[in-house]
């Protein structure tokens, strides 16, 4: 038997589990419109294929990935492209975000049999990795990032262990456990791709242990493989990446790196289906498997949904009552976010519509002072102080928060679960994370602008100086014409004769080229020609944020360079008057 | 339909603010129950006047802070002050001491700093220190367990508090005073005076007992992590298991003596446990405990004082962020030093 870890805190809400579970995975068949947003995944959007007015066929490519951490996009069903426009998406902010409006025809005319590679264990992992990266896959727990990307990692960063999450810990939600149940060999295929492109010394698939008749059908069906099934006590937020390596493997993902850091790469079930279908079958990503519970739904259940059906469909076909319900959550109660109508779309991260009514979540109370009790700390699965970083967050000190580790708290909620006095603590560690980023780039952009506008300064310094210095010299030679004209007047014939004496002497010696006047205007545009190449490369170290030392050096020569003009525009003047 | 929009989590658990407040009243019943069998009435007296007195000092700086009363009243943190307040003073109080010491509680330890949750001194423990600087004969002034003196009743208890000029106090040195002054004889030997029982003063041990039990009900109940109460206790045994010295005339009395006399249960569970003003961290609530257990030993066997705990509380709040400071856990990922692991 495998060590099971403990991860720290964790809490045990009321799991409502059993709702959903009632029946077994149903269609939710073909709506009348199909709205998919262009970004469903972390990364670029997608850069859209179609125009209005085309037909698609189902599983047709209508938007293309836009760049290397993005994922392109396939036609659910068959029909015509409505419009592309924004539209209401699900995301925590509630915004609208362009979107390919589809109107089915209902006919779900597939665009080709599609091809698969049975035999991929004969396939180089690139061809995989670009059958994966072409279905549109991305993580389909909730993060949403592009799957491809992931399994092709860093070069070189050898993953020791793949850990395949089967834990849902959230409440309400049932979607990979109801997929684990009917399709645990789809799961265990996907699971044997993976493993060819990876290559890892193991294959960790964790379980929480309240869903035996997952864990049993996965028994079944990895019986005399390598994958082994673990399986550990319930407690929320134990699927929470961070938290299950650590219970897994007893190690911890340094902080601010990724898993692959420490040889690790985690996967959903629900992730791991669509490899399979995507490699063996060619199939693109164009539905899921998603949870629609809570009181204000009839008939909870799961459902195979076509990505972009608006959750309204889903929630007619589950027997909705709008009247009960005051707010609509995609995901589960813990993390999940309440979105701004039930018009937004099932997208490739939707696990679940949670419809509850006004009794089962009520609004919450009023926050009432924070009493220190602690509970907070004793829950929070990153060992965070939460009460400390909420005083810190209300007094905005963003020093004592990135101190105190704000960066690293999950948002699991865990702490805003327990506290007693209702404090809403998760908001306030959005918001101050929200702010602190603001602030970084905001302080970047104003060092740039400042590193421009100095060197703009300099540069019309340099160009006043430099015309000051051309009419300085204009303007001696002048006088020096001046003079010599005069010569030969009445003049005092002593300093005559020294000055003759000292213009033989100077003719003799020859050498020094900076004593004649025009030899010191030729070295002075020397100087300043290497004073304004010195200064613009000082300049730009200076915006490429180069090497301290280099830019002290190079401000020494600067300075080094300009002692040496002025001198050399003082000393003509006084040859001039000895 | 229009929908809320609201931030994550949409689940709560049960606890609430007020009810963990309701638990530490209940929690205190047996402790109050052994003290009114040993002493009379007089603590009742005192935490029900101490009530009053704290609604109306609580009602009065909302009111002057311009906040809603209705809703902070509600979170019984006036109660629970008042009724640690009203144990911790001896019973037969006069109702001046008593509301002096509720007004400096509420109003300066509580209120002045921002009201709950800003306190950074246990306001139960301000108000008796400030009785006890400013009133030390009233404050040093225990009545005789029963079996040693006559146990008032009910209207007695009330003369005492309400009518102090007409009632005529009967008191009695503490075991813990007993013990410190004690320089001629042999422990055993001081042992034979009515006040000792079988482990420490008569009627002590059992109040010691009793709040043992309502502590430990609420350990049961997580209103609070068992770190701070045991790190008092094992500290407070160690320095007098250090000092014992073998029940010599010099001994500063045996460890169990110490746990159960004075307040020292109470103080464990009831006081030290105030989450406001003491440190945050596990690790923080073990030093905070033990610094605590250690300060009240050295104040029984080498202070002036009846009893120890509050001076030993005080200090201990005026460490809390210096304790949190040093203590930060070690967060998810990162290693001992602060850095990555
Ligand atoms: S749980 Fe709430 S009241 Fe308790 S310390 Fe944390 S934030 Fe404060
Ligand atoms: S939301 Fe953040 S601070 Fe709160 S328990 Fe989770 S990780 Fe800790």
């Amino acid at each position: 038997m495998r060590r099971i870890h403990d991860f720290h805190g964790g809490i045990h809400p009321a799991e409502n589990k059993l709702q959903s579970l009632a029946t077994g995975i149903r269609p939710a068949g073909i709506p009348s419109q199909l709205i998919l947003p262009l970004a469903q995944h972390i990364g670029a959007p997608s850069q859209p294929l179609v125009s209005p007015g085309d037909r698609v066929l189902k599983g047709q490519l209508i938007a293309s990935a836009a760049g290397h951490v993005s994922v392109p996009l396939h036609a659910p069903s068959s029909g015509q492209i409505l419009a592309i426009e924004d539209r209401p998406v699900p995301h925590p902010s509630g915004y609208s975000a362009p979107c390919v409006v589809i109107e089915c025809d209902g006919r779900d005319e597939w665009v080709e049999e599609p091809s698969g590679i049975r035999n991929y264990r004969a396939c180089e992992p690139s061809a995989l990795l670009e059958k994966i990266r072409s279905a549109g896959i991305a993580g389909m727990g909730g993060a949403g990032f592009p799957t491809a990307v992931k399994l092709a990692g860093k070069p070189g960063a050898g993953i020791t262990t793949l850990i395949i999450n089967g834990t849902e810990c959230e409440p309400y939600i049932t979607a990979d456990d109801i997929l684990m149940q009917e399709r645990a060999a789809d799961i265990l295929a996907g699971v044997d791709i993976m493993r060819h492109i990876l290559k890892p010394q193991e294959i960790l698939f964790g379980i929480e242990d309240n869903k035996p008749a997952a864990i049993a059908a996965l028994k079944t069906a990895a019986a005399g493989s390598d994958v082994e099934i673990i399986t550990f006590p319930t407690k929320y937020p134990s699927g929470g990446e961070k938290q299950l390596i650590e219970i897994l493997t007893g190690k911890q993902v340094p902080s601010g790196g990724l898993p692959a850091d420490i040889g690790v790469i985690c996967q959903n079930v629900g992730t791991a289906v669509a490899v399979r279908n995507a490699v063996i079958y060619g199939r693109p990503l164009i539905s899921r498997i998603t949870t629609v519970t809570g009181d204000a739904v009839t008939a909870p259940g799961n459902f195979e949904v076509l990505l972009g059906t608006p959750m309204a469909h889903l929630l007619a076909l589950a027997g909705f009552s709008a009247e009960k319900c005051e707010r609509l959550i995609m995901g589960g109660p813990m993390m999940g976010f309440t979105v701004s109508g039930a018009e937004v779309p099932v997208v490739k991260t939707t696990n679940c519509v949670l419809a509850p009514t006004t009794r089962e979540m009520p609004t919450p109370p009023p926050a009432q002072p924070c009493i220190r009790c602690g509970l907070c700390a004793q829950a929070c699965p990153a060992s965070l102080l939460p009460q400390q970083l909420f005083w810190f967050a209300q007094g905005k000190e963003f020093d004592k928060l990135e101190q105190h580790n704000l960066f690293d708290c999950i948002e699991c909620g865990a702490c805003s679960w327990v506290c007693p006095s209702h404090i809403p603590l998760v908001q306030y560690y959005r918001a101050a994370k929200a702010d602190i980023v603001k602030q970084r780039r905001d302080h970047e952009k104003s060092e740039q602008a400042r590193l421009r506008f100095e060197a703009r300064q300099e540069r019309i310094a340099r160009e006043e100086a430099e015309r000051e210095a051309k009419r300085a010299a204009r303007k001696q030679a002048a006088e020096k014409r001046a003079e010599l004209a005069a010569e030969g007047g009445d003049e005092d014939p002593v300093q005559a004769a020294i000055e003759r004496a000292r213009a033989r002497k100077t003719a003799q010696q020859g050498t020094a080229p900076a004593n004649t006047p025009d030899g010191g205007v030729k070295q002075l545009a020397a100087l300043r020609e290497k004073l304004a190449k010195t200064e613009q490369r000082l300049a730009l170290s200076r915006e490429a944020g180069e090497d301290n030392k280099i830019v002290t050096a190079l401000e020494a020569t600067v300075q080094r360079l300009r002692d040496r003009i002025s001198a050399a525009e003082q000393s003509p003047a006084e040859r001039e008057t000895p | 339909m229009t929908l809320i929009r609201i931030s994550s989590p949409h689940a709560h658990g049960s606890d609430s603010t007020a009810s963990v407040m309701r638990r530490v009243l209940i929690a205190t019943v047996p402790g109050v129950i052994a003290l009114t069998w040993f002493f009379g009435f007089g603590s009742l007296v005192n935490i029900i006047w101490a009530s009053l007195v704290a609604v109306a000092c609580e009602a009065l700086a909302l009111t002057l802070r311009r906040k809603p009363l209705g809703f902070y009243l509600q979170d019984y943190s006036a109660l629970v002050t008042a009724t640690l307040l009203g144990i911790a003073l001896p019973p037969y109080a006069p109702w001046w001491l008593i509301a002096i010491g509720v007004a400096s509680a509420i109003l300066m330890a509580k209120h002045l700093y921002g009201g709950l949750g800003y306190n950074p001194f246990n306001p139960a423990m301000v108000g008796y220190v400030v009785l006890l600087i400013s009133f030390p004969v009233q404050m040093t002034a225990w009545a005789p367990p029963r079996g040693l003196g006559e146990v008032p009743g009910l209207l007695q208890a009330l003369q005492a508090c309400f009518l102090p000029a007409q009632y005529d106090a009967v008191t009695m040195a503490t075991p813990l005073d007993m013990v410190r002054q004690n320089n001629s004889l042999l422990l055993e030997d001081l042992w034979r005076d009515p006040l000792f029982g079988r482990w420490a003063g008569i009627g002590w041990e059992w109040v010691n007992l009793a709040f043992l039990a309502g502590g430990l009900w609420l350990l049961y109940r997580r209103v609070f992590s068992w770190h701070a109460p045991v790190a008092m206790l094992a500290s407070l045994g160690l320095m007098a298991a250090l000092f014992y010295d073998g029940g010599s005339s010099a001994s500063g009395g045996s460890p169990l003596f110490h746990l159960l006399s004075g307040a020292t249960m109470f103080g464990a569970f009831f006081i030290i446990t105030d989450p406001v003003s003491s440190a945050v961290s596990v690790r923080g609530r073990l030093i905070f405990g033990a610094l605590i257990g250690t300060l009240v030993y050295l104040i029984r066997a080498w202070g002036n004082y009846p009893d120890a705990v509050a001076f030993a509380v005080l200090v201990a709040n005026f460490s809390a962020p210096f304790i949190d400071h040093y203590t930060q856990p070690r967060s998810y990922g990162h290693s001992k030093s602060g850095g990555q692991p």
